[in-house]
């Protein structure tokens, strides 16, 4: 049995594990377990709780320990071990861990500059109140927003509302909220239907998951002021499958709702009536476009068909529909309950607002950022993220996902909103945010992004069906050596012919990720076709290993590690690497502490 | 092997199918539901289970044969006693799963897709994990196991083996 907050004492001293996805693949289980076992033996009383992600991913697990006069302490990589260590030093003796705190209300840490340039307002519940507790929601202004609006407004003026604050759409096309709901609004039918797109399929994207599991009250309290705007009364949510932890946190929301009368007939007294449901997707990345999900929703094959009709005229089971996705709907209650003006202030010209990355890659302190609009991608990478992770020099970040492209180096002052991105041919997309070192090759990138987008299309359109299995074995070719003259401008061909003949946004963008590298990094592509080389020494066939005789000791630790047996020598003599056996797995690199093993 | 007994009544192997289609009402709509609490039931979707909801909800085979290989999350064929899902994420690959991927393969003699002959393991790919701060990441039934290398990977293979006496 877990304890919310509002069962706390004065004077009780509450102790916060931090449980979405990332926190629990960390251990953040058994650091739950050793607290729960440690607070129940112990005679001071404690407060053990959970709640969804606090951005730091890379810090995982993480722990919040609140003092009776509230002051708030989080530890960082914390094991079931340094459980015992927190409990005793900080709650027994009343003195923190330095060394372990990742941030704190009256100290200062090394972590700061992660939240410094950071504005929360999609994830403003996330990581502050226990996702499974509505009551810790409402205490935090979950539903104020709705009741705003039923009570107080017209369904014209929540979308007037809507519109003047600039919210744009944050599945990545970016289309204004507002007006979407302004044509589903005027569609006549008495029957309409909001769905939430929580089919989150960019591999690398982890933004609308954390959502869910952290704050999943502000999704349906989104979703309900949009079904008020338009006229509907039902909601799906279509989930990804491979979110069990979010469909489980939603189940629990949607019940605890319905119980407090925010969901279910003539809510808070009113004529409005509204419920949601849950669909599971089955894992098919098309389904992340609106009418493939419709499709799927219906039990159907998840393809794509031609708009016009548009949703908001003909969507589910034939009926107008409105879809957003999670992060659109997540602003919403910030937006009607504040004003539009207050959400407004945030953000460029055209971009309003804040946005969501999941920062991950070869990044020194990935985790869940939220920035304002206009931040340049600097900022990001160095002052939030610490640059890279492997302390070597930064490359690119790929942003979009496959739908997206590579933003090299030189790039780095662009500033975050849709039209900054969309001029650098990447996309503002869903949000992931993938940076890359020298050591990560280009042309392994484009071909990585092909191989999933290859396997992802539907195969509706003859162009995106064949068109990229033909770009990807051209990529293919070039990784490994086989590149010919031409096969550069032949994939441009194929990347013109794909993007024009292709029906949905999968065939549309899949194109991007080879055009921005060929763009940025043409010189990767020449060098592979012409010189056979792999510049940034990833690609296979094009490499080998070699021991320098200068540095190796003959300490054996290589040839012992070696799966395949290509590693001579004797104790003492210098190694030898046997190129016509060896599989390039750079398991002898890894275990050589001489630097004596080299890539060429 | 047959499904059913002797005196050809129904055997107990299609109990756990009523009871998950007495909860749906068999419309098109509930497709995929009904598939995916089929698949956790038995593990997979069997084909004479798939035969059965045609018969009893009148879907057409090719309907429901279209859903199913359609989705990657259904599998027609029963996987080995533990599913290893490795990420192949972006930040995964990045980061050198495909280099874990190779280890993998090779420390359990197979390809990826494939069980091993013992029944122990299927060596799956996933597209994306979510957990990109851990990369690379696998997951081994409920475990998630992450910041993986080659060598690290062989390790969580063969404790998998020891811890079992074998």
């Amino acid at each position: 049995m877990r304890i919310g907050v509002s069962n706390m004492r004065k004077g009780d001293y509450k102790v916060i594990v931090g449980l979405g996805s990332c926190g629990i693949a960390a251990g953040g289980n058994k650091v739950y377990d050793a607290f729960k076992g440690i607070v129940e033996k112990s005679e001071i009383p404690v407060i053990l709780d959970e709640t969804g992600c606090m951005g730091m991913c890379y810090k995982e697990v993480l722990v919040e320990v609140i003092d009776p006069d509230g002051k708030s302490v989080i530890y960082g990589e914390v094991t079931p071990e340094k459980a015992n260590k927190i409990f005793e030093s900080h709650i027994i003796e009343g003195k923190p861990v330095t060394e372990w705190i990742v941030k704190a209300d009256d100290l200062e840490t090394s972590e700061d500059s992660f939240f410094n340039k950071q504005m929360r307002i999609v994830l403003r519940r996330c990581g502050a109140i226990n996702p499974e507790s509505i009551d810790e929601a409402i205490a935090m202004d979950a539903y104020k927003a709705i009741e705003k609006a039923i009570k107080t407004m017209t369904p014209e003026q929540v979308i007037e509302e809507v519109l003047n604050s600039g919210l744009r759409g944050r599945g990545g096309a970016g289309f204004p909220t507002g007006m979407k709901w302004k044509f589903a609004r005027a569609s006549q039918d008495s029957k309409k239907y909001i769905i939430c797109n929580a089919d989150e399929g960019d591999p690398g994207a982890f933004m609308d998951r954390s959502v869910l599991e952290g704050d999943p009250h502000s999704v349906i309290e989104g979703m309900m002021i949009a079904g008020y705007a338009i006229g509907a009364d039902e909601g799906y949510i279509y989930a990804r499958a491979e979110y069990p932890l979010a469909i489980k946190r939603l189940k629990i929301a949607i019940k605890d709702a319905e119980e407090r009368g925010f969901l279910g007939k003539n809510i808070l007294g009113t004529d409005f009536s509204f419920k949601i449901k849950i669909k599971e997707g089955a894992g098919a990345f098309v389904c992340g476009e609106e009418t493939a999900l419709l499709a799927s929703i219906e039990g159907k094959r998840g393809m794509p068909r031609m708009r016009p009709p548009f949703p908001a005229v003909k969507g589910l089971w034939e009926k107008p529909t409105n879809i957003n996705n999670v992060e659109t709907f997540a602003n919403v209650p910030y937006i009607i309950l504040h004003g539009a003006s207050e959400y407004a202030k945030y953000g460029t010209e055209k971009s309003k607002g804040t946005k969501v990355f999941a920062l991950a890659g070869k990044i020194a302190k990935g985790g869940l950022v939220e920035v304002p609009m206009g931040i340049p991608l600097k900022e990001i990478i160095y002052d939030i993220g610490g640059g890279t992770s492997s302390g070597k020099k930064f490359k690119a970040v790929q942003m979009g996902g496959p739908s997206g492209g590579c933003i090299p180096a030189d790039l780095i002052d662009t500033i975050i909103d849709y039209d900054s991105v969309n001029q650098t041919g990447a996309i503002m997309g869903s949000g992931g945010m993938i940076v890359m070192d020298e050591d990560n090759c280009m042309v392994d990138i484009a071909r990585f992004f092909l191989t999933f987008t290859q396997k992802e299309s539907c195969g509706k359109c003859t162009f995106c069906r064949i068109g990229t299995k033909r770009m990807l074995e051209i990529l293919e070719r070039i990784t490994k050596g086989e590149g010919k003259e031409g096969d550069i401008e032949l994939l441009e061909e194929l990347c013109a012919n794909i993007k024009k003949n292709s029906l949905c946004g999968l065939g549309q963008t899949a194109p991007n990720p080879v055009l921005t590298t060929i763009k940025y990094f043409r010189h990767e592509y020449e060098a592979h076709i012409r010189d056979k080389k792999c510049p940034a020494k990833q690609c296979k066939a094009l490499i080998e290993y070699r021991i320098l005789e200068d540095k190796c000791i003959g300490c054996t630790a290589c040839s012992r590690v070696c799966p395949v047996k290509a590693i001579s020598g004797e104790v003492k003599k210098t190694h030898k690497i046997d190129s016509s056996i060896c599989t390039k797995c750079g398991a002898c690199k890894a275990t050589c502490k001489f630097g004596a093993i080299i890539v060429e | 092997m047959s499904n059913k007994c002797c005196c050809n009544e129904r055997s107990h192997y299609f109990d756990k199918f009523d009871k998950i289609l007495a909860k749906y009402e068999g419309k098109e709509a509930d497709l995929i539901p009904i598939l995916q609490n089929i698949q956790d039931a038995y593990g997979y979707l069997p084909q004479d289970v798939l035969d059965e909801l045609c018969n009893r909800t009148g879907l057409h085979p090719s309907q429901v044969m279209g859903v199913a290989t359609f989705y990657s999350q259904f599998r027609l064929k029963p996987t080995g006693e533990n599913l290893i899902k490795l990420c192949f994420g972006t930040a995964c690959h990045v980061n050198g799963a495909e280099k874990v991927a190779e280890a993998l393969a090779d420390e359990l003699k197979i390809e990826i897709g494939g069980t091993t002959e013992d029944g122990k393991f299927t060596l799956e790919t996933v597209a994306c994990l979510g957990c990109c701060s851990l990369a690379p990441v696998m997951m081994i039934g409920d475990e998630t196991y992450g910041r993986l290398t080659p060598d690290k990977a062989r390790k969580i293979i063969r404790g998998f083996y020891e811890n079992r006496g074998e």
